[in-house]
């Protein structure tokens, strides 16, 4: 029943500070362009607005482009239910390592590239043909990136790497640095920011993302909204998980985990999140958003560097 | 404690491979040069910290003028030659960057496979420091292969270089006199290279060493 | 069993009579296909149950005097006879619906139930002339299905190409088994098995089963002709040889490489290893540039049959060095691979069949908006795209995940071939899964959503229910074993016990029914709570929304960022989507030149922008050697025109050179 309630608890987590990671993010990037900002929880403003409102569709919208929003929002939510925030050992992290957690999000990606071409316009069809191009290279990187932490931890099942980063003695491994550095690379590629694409354009020929849902409105882009705050959220834990897994609450063991555990990890988690959203808003704004032909360039640097850390593995273990 | 040495030396020549991976992956001359100084300040941490674990400080001096030189000077002298000169500042790679990268990690995987079983016996600091190190090397003179313009393969040279300090100093008892006639070996390379800039400059009124090609009458 | 298997082949023959007389009567595809169907559900069981069983022989005292054809039926062709007899239900399901349209069917209904029985057959043989023979039925039973339709002229040229690569295939094999039959000249596969050619021997022989299987298979450089080939047939035989016959060509390469040859050295699984990921890769590359409907999917077969190849490679690498545990993840992954592949991809093809019939086209980019015309195809259609791109919770990504499991098995292995290869591959095989996803939103995306670019796309209907039965049924299979990837694991552990000596553990014995393929503490997957998850929060959110805030929806123009946009030919086309992965992956096997011509200012004719692509194996491997075949063949020509006693001449100084060797030789 515990387990069950701690389970539960992260899934509502998650889903609740997901908005306010996202206005932490533009209030960062409002003060260093000497703004005041919109307030921290103005995205649940605008969410609660967009559910209110009448959806207006485009007249040859399918049964596809209806169902997109939730099944896009289901994958992503469930993707983020199988990353520990503040404890590991989750009731149902079994039901899915690493690989399924990448694979969600690809199934979230292909039914909302499918979504933006579903109308028949040109905006939709040069976001979801960009998606792709962008994906076709940061998910292989991204299996490398699992390869990498699954070869040193032994397991691709997300709270073992998390235990094992916190107990055994993993040391600095160059493998790892890699991996660190190529899963941020491809955090920035897929969550759509800045040198990959802007979250926060219009009517801009080099947009992304923000083509492909175009057409959405009302609640349907109040789910797609979210489920892209959710999916910032899944990054910056998961990084955090893996890489600063400090504080995380909690074994495998089956063990009980005692409250105090269990606060101090919500601590540890709230501040990792505060530094990561800090962190993201301050490069976003020290960067240019790259051409659209530049970015198989930095994107596939994230797959080389990747590719190389597990390299390295295979060729020594102690790397 | 012995681990956590290991690690940070490993640590460091690992970045010293990553901050060749990002030479071979900047395609503007200035971005370029900022990382042949990281890439400096990289070997001059990798080299003060053997001076640590190996208490050789004869190896800080080294570090020193590495940092000096290599992380200051030259990139600085660098800049100032490619803004005399108004060169070209995109850089052309002879095959495209993804390609020249997955060359570079193939030349990684190779190095790796020679060196690891050859050194078998050797310390376990200096044996994966010696791989990287080849790889370094490696990734250098790859990086002069593929580039066509001048500025870039001085680049590529200088990080070759880096590449055999960082092995020397892996394997403990080098003496200072064979550094510091390595370091002016490659300020006179410089030199060198630096007047032969301006000359084919003058010549070509481009610093594309395509140009020499046709200078010489060969097929083109 | 095996004598009710051998009856059904019997009776695919009978059928194939049948289907010659009847061929122009009204009712002869109903019997044919139906007949098929009857047969291929009894074949289908009696794999079931031969995978279960001990292993059964069968002496038919035909063919060769005193040889006969040895038949056998064991756990790993019982496998295979399971997913032939599932793909060939599926297609003469389809095809009863389907080949009503058929105008010439008297071309195409001999020659189905032959090339069954071709199939079927090389599953039993036991021997090395059976094998031979069932291969070349197979190859010329579809070669006459490839021309069923040979008044165009590419077809005609498809099936040439095809005779070609089938002959060259066939003589491979051919060399293969002489080699491993060695001086005794005994070719039963059980004499195979006993002996133990020398390593040399060894090495040629699996060189040959390798070129002979991966030629039939559609590996790189060897696929040219599948994308040919495959598209020509009418669909439902496509869908039997992109979704069965590749399948029957991977058999070949297993009964060799890992029961007759009995385990090969590392260095084989690196070449196989490294010959799986590029095909694979470049499979997907070719398909997602490729604007045919059909020679798409044909391309993406050659994909997966890299990722089954990478599977195949992997189990022989860690058989070589004693690690059976790993062997059988790996052989067990592979053969997932294969029976997904069988599944997805005739449901493709079906759909693909289907919107030939009622469009007349194949050209993606003259299609777009079915999803609003055809509903149940294309959900079907979708339900295939999301899993041959190996998404959760299809059946494609749980065979991927399987395979990533055994990449990530062994990392220490001794050799460096493998150390490096096998990461590579892992590096590949998620490439090529990314890129299967580009290739099929792409395909999905634009001849299925979207608004119709053409009169005949606007005014599509749904087809008959025979063609939406097998399509439906194939998608739900496909759902189903990727939901319960443990059933099918399960289903493979006798074949993998009996070619391996080894197993996967268990899957079914939990109590979710969560996949372990190792141990729970290094990786687990549970597809169907996943997918109840993703339902139930997808379900509670559409109902808490449409609770707490409006339920109203309104229909209006597409906003599309204010531009007013009447036509439909301002969407993207397939060559606009492909672009950016086609200037990204540039080289990978294709080169793409952009022609760009630009009217001068001021001239009112339209700008035109055009691209033709080149397949750089072609341009490099098969020109080269057709035109020195060229060479060859016409100084050879003289040789027409000699007279008898000539010829006669040649006849005899062969003779003497013969017996010669011969005298030499002992």
């Amino acid at each position: 029943m515990r387990d069950f309630t701690i389970q539960l608890l992260q899934m509502t987590l998650v889903l609740a500070l997901a908005p306010l990671l996202t206005g932490l993010v533009r209030k960062v990037k409002a003060r260093f362009q000497r703004r005041l900002g919109p307030p921290l929880i103005q995205p649940y403003r605008d969410l609660r607005r967009l559910i209110g409102k009448d959806v207006v569709m485009a007249e040859q919208a399918s049964w596809l482009f209806r169902v997109a929003p939730y099944a896009i929002f289901g994958c992503i939510w469930v993707a983020a239910a199988l990353v520990p925030t503040f404890a590991t050992g989750l009731m149902f992290s079994w039901s899915g390592d690493l690989i399924v957690i990448a694979g969600l999000l690809g199934t979230a990606r292909f039914i909302q590239a499918l979504a933006g071409m579903d109308i028949g316009t040109s905006f939709g069809g040069i976001g979801a043909s960009r998606e792709v191009m962008i994906a076709s290279l940061a998910e292989p990187a991204m299996i490398m990136i699992i390869f990498s932490v699954a070869l040193i931890a032994g397991s691709t099942q997300l709270s073992v790497v998390a235990d094992h980063m916190l107990t055994a003695h993993v040391g600095l491994r160059v493998s790892l640095a890699l991996a660190l550095v190529a899963l941020l690379i491809v955090a920035l590629a897929e969550n759509a920011r800045i040198p990959a694409d802007n979250p926060a354009t219009h009517l801009e020929l080099t947009m992304v993302h923000e083509a492909m849902v175009l057409e959405y409105s009302g609640r349907h882009l109040a789910m797609i909204e979210l489920g892209a705050a959710v999916k910032l959220l899944l990054y910056m834990s998961m990084i955090a998980c893996i890489f600063f897994p400090l504080g995380l609450a909690g074994g495998l063991s089956g063990a009980r985990v005692s409250v105090a555990a269990l606060l101090l990890g919500a601590a540890t988690y709230a501040v990792k999140l505060v530094i990561g959203g800090a962190l993201l808003g301050t490069f976003e704004m020290s960067i240019a958003k790259m051409r659209v032909f530049r970015l198989p360039n930095f994107v596939g640097g994230a797959l080389m560097l990747s590719l190389l850390g597990v390299l390295l593995l295979f060729v020594s273990r102690g790397m | 404690m012995r681990g956590l040495a290991f690690d940070i030396a490993h640590m460091l020549a690992g970045f010293l491979v990553l901050a060749s991976f990002l030479m071979l992956y900047q395609a503007r001359l200035f971005a370029l040069l900022h990382v042949l100084a990281l890439h400096a300040l990289v070997l001059a941490l990798s080299v003060a910290w053997q001076a640590h674990i190996q208490g050789a400080p004869h190896l800080y001096i080294t570090a020193a003028i590495a940092l000096g030189f290599k992380a200051m000077l030259i990139p600085w002298a660098l800049r100032r030659i490619v803004f005399q000169l108004g060169v070209h500042r995109e850089i052309e790679a002879v095959g495209g960057i993804g390609l020249t990268m997955l060359a570079g990690m193939g030349l990684v995987a190779l190095s790796l496979e020679v060196m690891l079983p050859v050194t078998a016996q050797a310390d376990p600091v200096a044996r994966e420091d010696i791989a990287l190190a080849l790889s370094v090397v490696l990734i250098g003179l790859l990086m002069m292969v593929t580039r066509r313009n001048a500025v870039s393969q001085v680049v590529g040279f200088l990080s070759l270089e880096n590449g055999i300090i960082l092995a020397a100093t892996g394997a403990r008892g080098m003496p200072l006199v064979v550094e510091i006639s390595v370091a002016f070996s490659v300020l006179i390379a410089f030199i060198v290279i630096g007047i032969f800039l301006f000359r084919i400059r003058e010549r070509f009124d481009s610093v594309d060493v395509g140009a020499l090609d046709q200078f010489r009458g060969g097929r083109q | 069993m095996i004598d009710l298997v051998a009856a059904a082949i019997a009776g695919f023959c009978v059928l194939a009579v049948a289907g010659g007389l009847l061929g122009r009567a009204a009712a002869g595809h109903f019997l044919v296909y139906g007949g098929c169907l009857l047969l291929c559900l009894g074949t289908l069981g009696a794999g079931l149950a031969a995978m279960m069983a001990p292993p059964t022989t069968l002496l038919l005292p035909l063919g060769i005097p005193w040889i006969g054809v040895h038949l056998r039926l064991d756990a790993l062709s019982g496998f295979f006879l399971f997913l032939v007899g599932l793909g060939s239900a599926g297609a003469s399901l389809f095809a009863i619906g389907y080949a009503a349209h058929d105008e010439q069917p008297q071309r195409v209904l001999p020659f189905y139930p032959l090339f069954l029985a071709g199939m079927h057959l090389v599953l039993l043989a036991d021997d090395a002339f059976a094998f031979q023979f069932a291969w070349e039925l197979m190859s010329l039973a579809s070669w006459a299905l490839v021309l069923a339709q040979h008044r165009d002229p590419a077809n005609a040229q498809a099936g040439f190409v095809y005779l070609v690569m089938a002959v060259f295939s066939g003589l491979a094999m051919l060399l293969s088994f002489a080699l491993m039959a060695g001086g005794q000249g005994s070719f039963a596969f059980d004499a195979m098995r006993a002996s133990h050619p020398a390593p040399i021997l060894a090495a040629v022989a699996f060189g040959l089963a390798l070129v002979g299987a991966g030629s039939k298979a559609g590996l790189v450089p060897l696929h040219v002709w599948l994308p040919l080939a495959h598209p020509a047939a009418p669909s439902h035989v496509s869908a039997l040889m992109s979704g069965v016959m590749t399948k029957v060509a991977l058999y070949g390469f297993i009964r060799v490489v890992f029961d007759l040859l009995g385990g090969v050295p590392w260095w084989a699984a690196t070449i196989v290893l490294v010959l799986g990921g590029v095909t694979a890769v470049v499979g997907v590359l070719q398909a997602m540039l490729e604007r045919d409907l059909k020679r798409l999917l044909a391309y993406s077969t050659v994909e997966n049959i890299g990722i089954v190849f990478v599977g195949l490679g992997l189990a022989m690498a860690f058989r070589a060095n004693g690690f059976v545990a790993g062997a059988a993840l790996a052989f067990t992954a592979a053969l997932f691979h294969a029976l997904n592949h069988t599944l997805f991809k005739s449901l493709l093809f079906f759909g693909a069949g289907a919107v030939l019939t009622v469009t007349g086209t194949r050209d993606i980019d003259q299609l777009g908006g079915l999803i609003k015309r055809m509903p149940v195809t294309s959900a079907a259609v979708l339900a295939g795209c999301l899993a041959i791109s190996a998404l959760p919770p299809m059946n494609g990504f749980a065979s991927e995940w399987l395979t990533f499991q055994a990449v990530l098995l062994r990392p220490e292995l001794p050799q460096w071939g493998l150390k490096l290869a096998i990461p590579a591959d892992g590096a590949l095989l998620a490439l090529a899964a990314a890129l299967a996803a580009a290739c099929f939103v792409r395909m999905f995306g634009i001849a299925f959503l979207g608004r119709p670019r053409s009169i005949e796309a606007a005014i599509a209907h749904e087809v008959d229910r025979w063609s939406l039965g097998a399509m439906v049924g194939f998608g739900t299979l496909a759902l189903l074993a990727g939901l319960f990837p443990g059933v099918v694991i399960d289903l493979l552990r006798p074949v993998s016990k009996a070619v391996l000596g080894a197993s996967m553990p268990v899957q079914m014995g939990d109590p979710w029914m969560t996949t372990i393929p190792v141990e729970a503490s290094r990786s687990s997957y549970n597809a169907a709570l996943l997918a109840l998850f993703v339902a139930l929060s997808g379900g509670l959110a559409a109902v808490m929304v449409k609770r707490l805030g409006s339920r109203g929806l309104r229909r209006a123009p597409a906003w599309d960022c204010g531009f007013p946009d009447p036509s439909p030919m301002t969407q993207y086309t397939g060559g606009s989507f492909a672009q950016p992965v086609q200037r990204v992956y540039e080289g990978l096997g294709y080169q793409v030149r952009e022609h760009v011509d630009m009217p001068p200012p001021g001239a009112t004719r339209a700008a035109r922008f055009s691209t033709t692509r080149s397949d750089l194996v072609w341009d490099w491997v098969y020109r080269p050697l057709g035109d020195w075949v060229g060479r060859i063949a016409g100084a050879l020509n003289v040789l027409q025109f000699l007279t008898i006693r000539r010829y006669l001449g040649f006849v005899f100084v062969a003779l003497i050179v013969l017996l010669l060797a011969l005298a030499l030789w002992q």
